[in-house]
């Protein structure tokens, strides 16, 4: 039974650690701020899930696993509100998504940044 | 397994840093910190079941919350001086 709890949790921690590596390079290689966000925030959300998830298997029942509850519930509130927000100022404050075939300026790739 | 995953989240940290260094717009930065932030509190997280203390996790708990009001507080301080900066690095 032990070896089963320690293999599940490996399994979610390493597929945990995957996505947020996965997001950690979309972050980095995404031309537009609007793709980076949606890069970052969406792997961001799931690999911390899927790590936290794993943690949970190793707590067992015990005072542990409430606050490991609690910080996945905060971390996918939290997360997906901060990333809205952030478009959302994005957008507010002039900086246009890279429409489709219209890469020019290299600076973040919003042309009508104006 | 839990050294694996620390170090995973390193190198993740190292993505988001590198992406606030190199972030173009203003909105990049902000970005990169709050994906650097929710890290952190994945690294204490592990930090804590790797040192077996539990006290790690009251510390990740509030860092969440911290992440989110720190990220609301910067959007909004740009939110109005964020007409300037956005036309100057345009």
């Amino acid at each position: 039974m032990a070896i089963l709890i320690d293999i599940i949790s490996w399994i979610l921690l390493l597929a945990g650690s995957f996505f947020c590596f996965t997001g950690g390079v979309g972050l980095l290689r995404f031309p537009d701020f609007f793709s980076r966000i949606h890069a970052a925030s969406l792997t961001d959300t799931l690999g911390a899930g899927l790590i936290l998830i794993g943690l949970m298997f190793q707590a067992g029942w015990g005072l542990v696993l409430p606050k490991l509850i609690l910080i996945l519930l905060f971390s996918a509130i939290t997360g997906t509100t901060a990333s809205h927000a952030m478009a959302k100022a994005a957008l507010k404050s002039g900086l246009q998504p890279q429409v489709v075939g219209s890469v020019k300026s290299e600076s973040g790739g919003a042309p009508s940044n104006s | 397994m839990f050294a694996i995953t620390a170090v995973a989240i390193l190198v993740v940290m190292a993505l988001a840093l590198a992406r606030a260094f190199l972030g173009p717009t203003l909105y990049d930065r902000i970005l990169a910190v709050n994906n650097f932030g929710t890290k952190t509190v994945l690294l204490l997280a592990v930090m804590g079941f790797l040192s077996g203390r539990p006290e790690f996790l009251d510390i990740a708990i509030v860092y969440v919350l911290i992440n989110f009001i720190s990220v609301i507080g910067i959007l909004r301080f740009f939110e109005y001086a964020g007409k300037k900066t956005a036309e100057e690095e345009a």
